[in-house]
């Protein structure tokens, strides 16, 4: 009688158990990022089972919240982020979010991206892949998109980002269920990512960052994202100017969670 | 030793080599590496989008945001939406109100009393249980519970449709002007909800001196728990001076304008701190509009009640529990001849009523300081026992079957209160310290005590300034 949708695991939720503010002992941390108001809340109460406040609102969250799930025989904790549009300017909730992708390293970043305005989110979503190397979009609100005629090639935008995307409509908890399995793909090392670099910049750009890397990691050598430190020393950041010079930067590694609640405040 | 200087080293010259780059690179690297994030941008996007039509946002969205944000209609609309939901919550909520006041002051007290009767429970144990805690959670209950479960679900649909937005859209132009952040518009909508949520909010604004402007001047913004006083208030005196058949519609108009002269204070106030204490240039800023999505309505009415409703009602309860008790205590332990409340009352009256108060609502508003859910509860306990109506009840500081607002205003009427004392206890309600909630949040938000003391005390002298004057023009015409 089973039709074989009803039987395969992507659409199958039996393999999601929500944990709510259970987090004790958990396998993997997933962030949770994106442009305000794109349902990156919506998204952490639908696998957490957690009512954080959502609302048509730009700006809801604004401190991190956090909650578990399991899929898979894997715990995994989730960070919901505060929305942002940039990692580049200074105000608190843009370097809460920064410092935990940066610091917090979790195993995975969920992109949350509007589908209606995928140019503009795109944006942040290439400055978070110059941070992290494990990520998977959530092409979310696909539902408008297609309410607006707008179509999106799910599999060049995947082969472009080089992480996996996933179209999603969370208020209606579309596309949750094939999202958790590219989540835990990548968590488990068994999807690799390849993040799209910053092709646009100068070929003296590209040199000064290529040189400026290499000298970070020799001195760094646990350091996974010299890039962007890169990126962040020329452009003359102070935090980062400070972490480098204090040796801080170097300690940056997985669950090196002090550094966060730091960073925080 | 060595090994650390070492790395020390490399680490600098590490840092010295970005700084030489830098200087070569110029003066625009910023808006190079922007530029170069947005070129890729919209050449993957180029790659990988198709649109049919080249409008972003359909037709009737735009007509739409046209109507909510022009300048002739946008005031209006916003006032008049904001008068359609109080008007709904002011004519439904009577019904229900009474309902539950009847079941729950009308007939499971005396049969809790005479079960503790029945027991033979010392009268103290059983009046600081039953007379002062058990009544002061059902007041708050049958008080609350319905104007709130219809206000919450209406707020909520109008905040899910992505109204609430179109308001901070039509105010950020008047608080840029006013010196502010163009963003405040936004706290201070949140601030409606709850102001040590709009407080938290107010992190969304980079500049310091902005983000404290924004937290000090929150208070304006009538919240949650201070909705239901106004409500409240404005049914039975305000109703009272038109026709019946209009009475809503007046009540509903005094509660908008509590609300505006919230948002007006809050806009004099920024532009006066932005000139004095926190001087300095206001931030550009533009503020997007989200799209407009069908509201889900049920989701909106599960959440909006058990999120906010059930969530408000619980703090008010876990609250007006120990208050009950604290006015059952102060009501029936003796100085002298006289109660504590009483010689309270009685010493702060003379003061109280020359700004337009009484001594009551001054108690009233001290017990209250961790909640202002129980302002109206308290208020009524408290009136009832000074005003020693007592054929309607069976003790001190005990309250009793109340079977409508207008038998609420009927008390509250034999306790000496006039026009005046409503309105000037309607703007008291509006301009008084925060919640000790919301203070504990300036103080973790700003890291400062100076500042958290500021933006405790200044609403309160503020408020009895505005009840004063309020008061002396009052008797100038009276």
């Amino acid at each position: 009688m089973n039709t074989n949708c009803e039987t395969c695991p992507v659409h199958n939720l039996d393999n999601l158990v929500k944990l709510g503010v259970d987090m004790d002992g958990f396998d993997y941390v997933v962030a949770l990022a994106g442009n305000p108001n794109t349902g990156k809340s919506t998204i952490f109460n639908n696998l957490t089972g957690l009512r954080q406040h959502t609302g048509n609102w730009p700006g809801k969250t604004v401190s991190r919240a956090e909650g578990g799930f399991k899929f898979s025989d894997n715990k995994f904790k989730l960070v919901d982020l505060p929305g942002t549009y940039s990692l580049l300017s200074t105000s608190t909730d843009e370097e809460v979010a920064r410092n935990f992708i940066l610091f917090g390293q979790p195993d995975v970043t969920i992109i949350v991206v509007d589908s209606t305005k995928l140019e503009r989110n795109l944006n942040l979503v290439l400055q978070i892949l110059e941070i992290t190397d494990r990520a998977v979009l959530s092409l979310n609100l696909i539902d408008e998109a297609e309410r607006k005629k707008i179509k999106i090639n799910v599999r060049e935008l995947s082969k472009q980002l080089g992480i996996p995307v996933v179209p999603t409509a969370a208020r209606t908890k579309v596309g949750m269920e094939e999202l958790l399995k590219y989540v835990h793909q990548v968590a488990t090392g068994e999807y690799i990512c390849k993040p799209h670099r910053i092709e646009s910049y100068s070929k003296k750009m590209n040199n000064t960052i290529k040189e400026l890397s290499n000298e970070l990691k020799n001195v760094f050598p646990d350091l996974t994202n010299e890039r962007w430190v890169a990126l962040r020393l020329l452009e003359g950041d102070q935090t980062i100017i400070d972490s480098v010079r204090n040796g801080e930067v170097g300690n940056i590694s997985v669950g090196s969670s002090n550094l966060i609640s730091e960073a925080q405040l | 030793m060595s090994d650390t200087t070492v790395e020390k080293n490399e680490r600098e010259r590490v840092i010295t080599i970005a700084d030489t780059h830098r200087w070569e690179l110029g003066e625009n690297l910023h808006d190079s590496i922007i530029e170069s994030i947005f070129l890729d941008a919209s050449l993957i996007s180029s790659k990988v989008v198709t649109s049919d039509s080249d409008v972003k946002r359909t037709g009737w969205e735009v007509s739409l945001d046209k109507i909510v944000t022009s300048r002739w209609l946008g005031f209006p609309i916003m006032f008049f939406m904001l008068a359609v939901v109080f008007w709904l919550t002011i004519e439904g909520a009577n019904v229900p109100s009474a309902m539950l006041a009847d079941l729950l002051i009308g007939q499971f007290h005396p049969m809790l009393k005479s079960f503790s009767a029945s027991l033979g429970i010392p009268w103290f144990i059983d009046g600081f249980l039953i007379d002062g805690a058990y009544m002061a959670m059902a007041w708050v209950i049958s008080v609350m519970l319905p104007p709130m479960a219809i206000f919450f679900p209406l707020f909520t649909l109008l905040e899910d449709f992505g109204y609430l937005p179109r308001v901070a859209f039509n105010m950020d132009k008047l608080f840029q002007k006013a010196g502010a952040h163009g963003k405040q518009a936004l706290t201070m909508s949140m601030g409606f909800g709850c102001n040590a949520a709009g407080v938290v909010a107010a992190r969304v604004i980079d500049s310091p001196r902005e983000r404290l402007i924004a937290i000090i001047t929150n208070n304006f913004s009538l919240c949650n728990g201070r909705w239901p006083t106004q409500i409240i208030i404005a049914s039975i005196f305000i109703g009272s001076l038109v026709p019946s058949h209009l009475a809503g519609l007046a009540s509903a108009g005094a509660v908008v304008g509590i609300a505006v002269l919230g948002i007006v204070l809050s806009l004099v106030f920024s532009w006066g701190l932005s000139k004095t204490l926190l001087k300095g240039e206001a931030s550009s800023f533009s503020l997007e509009l989200p799209p407009y999505r069908p509201p889900r309505v049920l989701q909106t009415l599960y959440t909006s009640l058990i999120d906010r409703t059930i969530f408000v009602l619980w703090r008010a309860i876990v609250f007006a529990i120990p208050a009950g008790m604290a006015i059952w205590f102060v009501a029936n332990v003796n100085i002298g001849d006289l109660s504590i409340a009483e010689h309270f009352i009685n010493s702060t009256d003379p003061f109280a009523l020359f700004i337009g108060l009484n001594g009551v609502i001054l108690l009233a508003y001290i017990i209250a300081i961790p909640a202002n859910e129980i302002v109206i509860p308290t208020i009524l306990m408290l009136t009832v026992m000074s005003a020693g109506i007592v054929d309607a009840g069976e003790g001190t500081g005990v309250m009793f079957e109340l079977e409508s607002i207008k038998a609420t205003g009927d008390i509250l009427r034999a306790g000496g209160w006039t026009v005046l004392t409503a309105v000037n206890l309607m703007l008291f309600s509006l301009i008084h310290n925060p919640c000790s909630t919301t203070i504990y949040t300036i103080y973790k938000e700003t890291g400062s005590a100076k500042w958290t003391w500021f933006a405790s005390l200044f609403p309160v002298v503020l408020g009895l300034v505005v009840c004063f004057l309020v008061a002396q023009v009052w008797f100038l015409f009276a």
